[in-house]
């Protein structure tokens, strides 16, 4: 694997590797940060029907303690700083998720106070569309960033402080 | 010794769980009292006013459903009344269209009213109050989704008319909707009105007084909270709602509390107009008569000449009103929501501006506030019921 | 009260004020002298029972291809007891667009009048706090009015089909 891991790809780390990446994707906390129509989705998600609870997907109020940011709704320009400023304050490792068309492309608001796409300022790892997504589909995509987690590399060794984590592109 | 006092200022939002949404408070505190608080919004504005300028005047219904997305219906009746209004169809909806509206509209206030009580009672502390409203909530999102095809934001309404008829059985599972829906109420009000928590949180909490209400624009179950009586469904009855016989409820208790029991009658109410609305649905058309506005039938479309030639002038040019200025607005579940249309002759609005119910309603947030304690700034962002899609447009 | 009696009144009460009255589907919308607006709506909420003031909006006529001043400003306001409705338009120049604010008469209108300034870029005189309201602080320009482009002015304009 070569020296940016030098515990190597032996037997011990890369169970290791799974069993944090395990965990992590397993416990996907997120930001309680609604931004418009899809918030309300999202939090139909949380709600009995759908219960998020049951992927161990808990809400937390603050960045400090969450690794997940789910963008659901326009970003407009006079919010972006905010959004920058929140995931600056998330712990590593973090990810982020645009739900619906506005956070994936701007939507039909293509105006002059709204981002066409959270993409232009942070790293979205899963694009839910959707005007917007059922709740369905925000769960569909929770799930395809915990595959996504399960695929990372070196991340036991990452969290001891021994080289990067290693994602697939 | 005197204590000294200073004054702190501290920042709620745009990222805060119970600013409902992006809206930003910068609070001046003097210990745990509220000195001076300012709202700060606009984290929102998507620019939908300006947009419709550049739309046709169908293509602008998709936009209305995302400015208060918790009712996405009332603000699609504001906007296609307006619409008909600025066309002079107002007379010629046929009964089937006028009377699934109404209903469509109500079941659009409990939801909305639904969300409000999750999110206040949420807020304030009780999380079973949350899930029992988003459990009945899912019903109506049903409901839509068979109507429309969407959950939320649902397209359905148009100029003229309705977008389609109801699918069948529709009927049936509305009217068990309702039987059942005074019972959950009485389930929140059991969970919630008797609670000494409760009470405490919201009793003499963001008292207005009525003159200041009107004053300051606030409209809606914030003003009957506040002992004036004034709907526009009753006053400026419009979709034939002065068919329907309903109370408006009113409370002079001006305080949280007084809005919480009014938006609670508020939701019995609709399930007594929803009832109504069932027993007087008949079968019919549910298109205007008009050819230059509505689409024609699709057998129409292929089967001759003067459907085909219609349905291509409205798809690819619209329709054009005649100059000239309305205002229309209906008792949204926030409030007076208007939309005041301009135009030019031509095929999009020439301006197109409205008047959300929130807007106005957030605009007393500091009176409700200053003096009182911090805690209760939550209190009263959540009787407010504001959404933030529908301040910033 | 009908409509009609009040704008007799102020046509009385205002002689040379009222520049036009115009009747379209039934609402009433009075073209009125900018100088005065503040002076009308007082009467109109003192005398005649105007309490409310539903809503204020800017309006750029540049692109209706009408003679006249630039901007107006529409005032919708509501007898909340004979249950009427009026519209009040002033006209504003292009230059330097000003009229004297009306959040003395109603208080609705404060913020209302913040948001004609921030959109529509139509200045209020005497304003207790008029600061953009929707737009960041630091925006440049009023989207609304009508040499705005929609998709703002550092992008590439739209080229696709449109109708």
């Amino acid at each position: 694997m070569g020296v940016d891991q030098p515990l190597g790809s032996n037997f011990v780390t890369t169970s290791l590797d799974k069993l944090v990446n395990w965990s992590r994707s397993r416990s996907l906390w997120p930001m309680t940060f609604g931004l418009a129509c899809c918030a309300i989705e999202m939090m139909a998600t949380g709600a009995a029907r759908f219960d998020l609870d049951r992927f161990g997907v808990l809400f937390r109020a603050s960045p400090r303690q969450a690794d997940l940011i789910v963008i659901a709704g326009t970003v407009t320009k006079k919010m972006l700083p905010v959004i920058q400023t929140v995931y600056e304050q998330m712990p590593e490792p973090r990810y982020v998720i645009a739900m619906g068309a506005c956070a994936c492309s701007g939507g039909v608001f293509d105006t002059y106070s709204t981002v066409q796409g959270i993409d232009e300022a942070l790293p979205v790892d899963v694009y839910i569309p959707g005007c917007p997504p059922r709740p369905e589909g925000l769960l569909y995509g929770l799930l395809k960033l915990q595959e996504k987690i399960m695929k990372e590399r070196n991340t036991f060794g990452a969290a001891i402080g021994l080289g990067e984590v290693v994602r697939e592109v | 010794m005197a204590a000294m006092t200073e004054t702190m200022t501290i920042n709620m939002g745009p990222q805060h769980p119970s600013t409902h949404g992006v809206l930003r408070l910068v609070l001046e505190l003097d210990g745990e009292n509220v000195v001076k608080a300012t709202p700060h919004i606009g984290f929102l504005h998507r620019g939908v006013e300006k947009l419709s300028e550049y739309r046709t005047y169908h293509q602008v219904i998709p936009l209305t459903d995302r400015l208060d997305y918790l009712a996405p219906m009332s603000n699609n009746l504001g906007y296609v009344l307006a619409v008909e209004k600025l066309l002079g169809i107002t007379d010629q909806i046929p009964e089937r269209a006028k009377v699934i509206r109404v209903m469509l509209a109500e079941l659009t206030r409990i939801k909305s009213h639904l969300v409000w009580l999750a999110c206040h009672a949420l807020d304030i502390g009780a999380m079973t109050v949350f899930i029992y409203c988003f459990r009945e909530r899912e019903h109506i999102m049903e409901m839509y989704e068979k109507i429309s095809g969407a959950r939320m934001t649902s397209n359905y309404f148009r100029v003229g008319g309705l977008s389609a008829d109801l699918p069948a059985g529709f009927e049936k599972e509305v009217r068990e909707f309702i039987d059942a829906m005074p019972g959950h109420i009485e389930t929140y009000e059991g969970l919630l009105t008797g609670n000494k928590i409760w009470q405490k949180r919201i009793v003499g909490v963001g008292v207005i007084s009525g003159e200041d209400a009107l004053d300051i624009g606030i409209t809606g179950g914030s003003l009957r909270g506040s002992g004036i009586d004034w709907d526009l469904r009753r006053d400026h009855p419009y979709s034939g709602y002065e068919d329907y016989d309903f109370k408006v409820p009113v409370d002079d208790g001006c305080d949280t509390w007084a809005r919480y029991k009014v938006r609670l009658d508020e939701m019995r109410e609709s399930c007594k107009i929803v009832r109504q609305a069932l027993d007087k649905l008949k079968p019919g058309p549910i298109l205007a008569d008009v050819p230059k506005v509505c689409l024609p039938p699709k057998q129409d479309v292929v089967n001759t000449i003067e459907g085909l030639i219609h349905h291509f002038k409205i798809i690819t040019e619209g329709f054009k009103p005649e100059a000239g200025e309305i205002y229309q607005s209906v008792e949204a579940p926030k409030g007076e929501l208007g939309f005041y249309l301009v135009s030019d002759g031509s095929a999009r609005p020439y301006r197109m501006k409205i008047r959300p119910p929130s807007f106005l309603n957030l605009q007393a947030l500091p009176q409700m506030v200053e003096g009182r304690l911090i805690a209760d700034v939550v209190a009263v962002i959540g009787t407010l019921d504001i959404v933030l899609g529908d301040i910033d447009r | 009260m009908t409509d009609q009696a009040a704008v007799e009144k102020l046509k009385a009460k205002f002689p040379g004020s009222v520049l036009e009255v115009k009747e379209f589907r039934g609402e009433l919308t009075l073209t009125v002298k900018a100088e005065d607006i503040v002076a009308i709506c007082t009467f109109c909420k003192k005398e005649l029972g105007y309490t409310m003031l539903a809503d204020l909006a800017g309006l750029d006529l540049s692109a209706m291809g009408v003679a006249g001043p630039r901007f107006q400003v529409v005032y919708n306001i509501y007898n909340i007891k004979a249950k009427q409705r009026l519209r009040l338009k002033a006209p504003v120049e292009e230059r330097g667009p000003r009229i004297d604010t009306v959040s003395g008469v109603w208080g609705s209108a404060n913020w209302l009048e913040r948001e004609c300034w921030d959109l529509m870029g139509i200045s209020f005189n005497n304003h207790p706090d008029l600061r953009r309201i929707l737009m960041p602080d630091d925006w440049v320009g009023h989207p609304l009015r009508k040499d705005y482009p929609v998709q703002g002015p550092d992008r590439e304009p739209y080229q696709g089909r449109q109708i």
